[in-house]
């Protein structure tokens, strides 16, 4: 690539199209060319100078408009396809991801899972694209402000007939007499438009601050994006959820032990017929079950001093609140959603001893689900041993019972009844509305004689340090666009020439209004309105 | 001149934004390690009470291997490597290999009929309040940690273990 040398002397970069020094129109394409190509000034972008170094190459490679756009297409097919199925974390917890997906979706399930798709928005390609995005906004915007920027500061105020001829804009008057070029002055300020002169050269602009707009509005995305990449800074993120049982305290995930919660109460309202308002009958008539309020009334608290996991923490209160829907527990940097709930989980069962025949009842005992006890004495002879317990009972595969989990869903107890009469005990299998007797000839039968159940509260945890980045981010974004948006740069050359006047514009975008405008300030003026050289084309 | 500026200003630009992509990509694939105890990283202390009613510290175990289990009643795995260990632990604990099993939490009635339904030798502590699995983030069950004579977390393993592979644990962090 050659530089380009123009009459003056001057020797400009390469892709120049008005000489830097004098303002020349140079290079063979703009000489030949009837418009100029005004987008950045005629100025070249830097990275079409230099292509030397690798640096250089990486740089023109993300200045690249093309290239740009490409990389967002391409982030934008690859989020469609990571909507496809759901990702990993949407599938039930209870099955591993390589079956789940097989199963479910059958061969294009599979080749997801085998692409990685099940987890594609934490993919090291995804996020490369993302940053790509990000450093090819960085590049491409300086790549191009900056010379924009020098260009408009150094623009001359009497550019020569080369660059008039060539404006988009053009018109020339023939005068015999003298001109005021006063009037056309006052109507330019009336306008709104600033000007400059030069031995009788008017150069009248405005808005050019609107010519920022699109680098304001990338400044806006860069900030978004860094508010983005911050979530993986520790501290700066949480989101957790924890599931707490009414009466129980529980330690916080996220905090590092150092918040408890407890859970006072849980309630599920729903609408009522009669105490609402008389607006809900009609509706509350086809469904009556419609949730009004999902409350829990929760207890923060801070640990104090530095106790050891698994030691009696010293707690302090910092702050009590009736969390409902889209109404948190607000604490520092810590939110408690309500989330989800469990109605009704079994807490505690009742029984009584009694005989099978009579009906007689020869006592009652309480068995604490969460923490059942070896034997429970009745009283005057009479005892329950518990032999076994299976807190979330099925049958094993040798259709022997089992637990499936420590939740109590399902409880069962093998017991032993020891009565007076029956000193070693007869033994009992009961589970919920079924009782098996190995010996099937008991005489006495532990009859079932209520529950207690508590409700549990899922809260979720959420502390984001980068919302305000999103916001502020957000906000420049807008204020980038509604600048390039809602005002056009504008630029009117006025230039008396050997009995002649000369007026050239320009605008970047919406010729109409420019043309408008021109026809209003030229009112009431001899001068004829400047052609647009796009119509003319034959 | 102006080109070597230029030249230098593209080079520090590039170089931030590759130091940010590259933090973004680290981050990005460490998060999935965040949800586990480091490798040769402290473990973290806690206190216990066991069955028997004793309060085990595990900075107290300094000086000897530590093996770490966390355990279910209801968990098939669990309860499947229960016995290699009880035999394991026979050998090794003369050799100065502690092992301390946690139960994530359930009733003392259903800790003590399992630990005399396979008669467990080792203490088995109950973590009531989860505090114990948050710092050591598990999940799923059973998951064995490796702390060796310094306390450092050498090695975890998620899933049943085979008594050969306790066996190997248990050499691995002989003090």
């Amino acid at each position: 690539m050659k530089e380009v040398k123009c009459e003056c002397g001057h020797i400009n970069p390469v892709g120049t199209a008005l000489c830097e020094a004098c303002g020349r129109v140079v290079g063979e394409e703009a000489e030949s060319s009837k418009l100029l190509d005004m987008r950045y000034e005629a100025s070249p972008r830097r990275s079409q100078n230099y292509n030397r170094t690798s640096v250089d190459k990486i740089w023109s490679f993300f200045s690249s408009v093309k290239v740009g756009i490409w990389l967002i297409v391409l982030t934008l097919i690859a989020s469609a396809l990571g909507t496809i199925f759901p990702q990993e974390m949407y599938i039930p917890p209870n099955m591993p991801a390589v079956d789940y997906y097989e199963d479910e979706y059958g061969t294009l399930g599979k080749l997801y899972y085998q692409l990685g798709f099940h987890n594609l928005y934490s993919s090291w390609w995804y996020l490369l694209l993302i940053a790509s995005i990000g450093i090819s906004l960085v590049i491409c915007s300086l790549d191009r402000v900056i010379p924009l920027y020098k260009a408009l500061k150094n623009q001359r105020t009497a550019p020569r007939e080369g660059f008039l001829k060539r404006q988009r804009l053009f018109g020339i008057t023939e005068t015999s007499g003298q001109i005021d070029l006063e009037s056309i002055k006052k109507n330019l300020k009336n306008k709104r438009y600033s000007i400059k002169e030069e031995n009788g050269s008017i150069l009248a602009e405005k808005n050019r601050f609107s010519r920022w707009g699109p680098y304001v509005n990338h400044i806006g995305l860069i900030i978004f994006l860094f508010g983005g990449l911050l979530r993986f800074v520790p501290g700066m993120y949480v989101d957790e959820v924890v599931w707490v049982r009414e009466e129980e305290t529980i330690e916080v995930p996220g905090t590092s032990g150092q918040f408890y919660v407890k859970n006072e109460k849980f309630i599920r309202q729903l609408y009522d017929q009669e105490k609402d308002d008389q607006v809900y009958n009609e509706a509350l008539k086809k469904n009556p079950a419609v949730i009004k309020n999902f409350q829990t009334d929760a207890v923060l608290y801070e640990k104090k001093g530095n106790t050891l996991p698994g030691e009696q923490p010293e707690l302090k209160q910092v702050e009590s609140h009736s969390i409902q829907v889209n109404k948190p527990m607000k604490y520092k940097d810590f939110a408690f959603y309500q989330t989800d709930y469990k109605l009704d989980e079994m807490h505690k069962m009742k029984f009584k001893l009694i005989d099978k025949k009579t009906e007689e009842s020869f006592g009652k005992l309480t068995v604490d689900l969460y923490d059942p006890k070896k034997k429970y004495e009745l009283g005057s002879g009479y005892s329950v041993e518990l032999l076994n317990y299976f807190p979330d009972f099925e049958f094993g595969e040798n259709s022997e019972p089992i637990t499936k989990s420590r939740i109590p869903n399902n409880p069962a107890f093998v017991f032993n009844m020891k009565t007076p009469d029956k000193p070693k005990g007869e033994t009992s299998f009961v589970a919920i509305q079924q009782t098996i007797e190995p010996q099937e000839n008991n005489k006495y039968k532990l009859a079932f004689d209520g529950i207690e159940t508590q409700n549990v509260s899922g809260l979720t945890i959420r502390k984001d340090m980068t919302l305000w980045y999103l916001a502020i981010g957000g906000t420049i974004f807008m204020i980038g666009v509604i600048q390039g948006a809602y005002w056009n740069h504008r630029r009117i050359w006025v230039q008396k020439k050997n009995g002649q006047v000369w007026i050239a514009a320009h605008t970047n975008k919406n010729w109409f209004g420019i043309k408008r405008e021109i026809s209003s300030i030229l009112s009431g003026t001899t001068l004829n309105e400047p052609a647009d050289q796009l119509d003319d084309k034959s | 001149m102006a080109k070597k500026q230029r030249l230098a200003m593209r080079t520090i630009i590039l170089l931030i934004l590759a130091a940010a992509l590259v933090y973004a990509l680290y981050a990005n694939l460490t998060k999935a390690n965040q949800d586990k105890v480091e490798k040769n990283s402290e473990a973290p202390n806690f206190v216990l009470t066991d069955i028997d009613g004793t309060k085990h510290k595990l900075s107290d175990y300094k000086g000897q291997g530590v093996v770490l289990n966390f355990w279910g009643t209801w968990c098939k795995p669990c309860e499947k490597e229960m016995p290699y260990m009880n035999s394991q632990y026979k050998e090794f604990k003369d050799k100065g290999v502690q092992i301390l099993a946690v139960n994530v939490g359930e009733s003392n009635y259903s800790v003590e009929q399992f630990v005399d339904k396979y008669a467990l030798d080792f203490p088995v502590l109950i973590d009531r309040k989860s505090e114990v699995q948050n710092a050591y983030k598990v999940d799923p069950l059973p998951v064995t940690f490796l702390i060796n004579k310094e306390g450092k977390v050498i090695d975890q393993m998620t899933g049943s273990l085979t008594e050969a592979e306790i066996r190997s644990f248990m050499n691995r962090i002989k003090p």
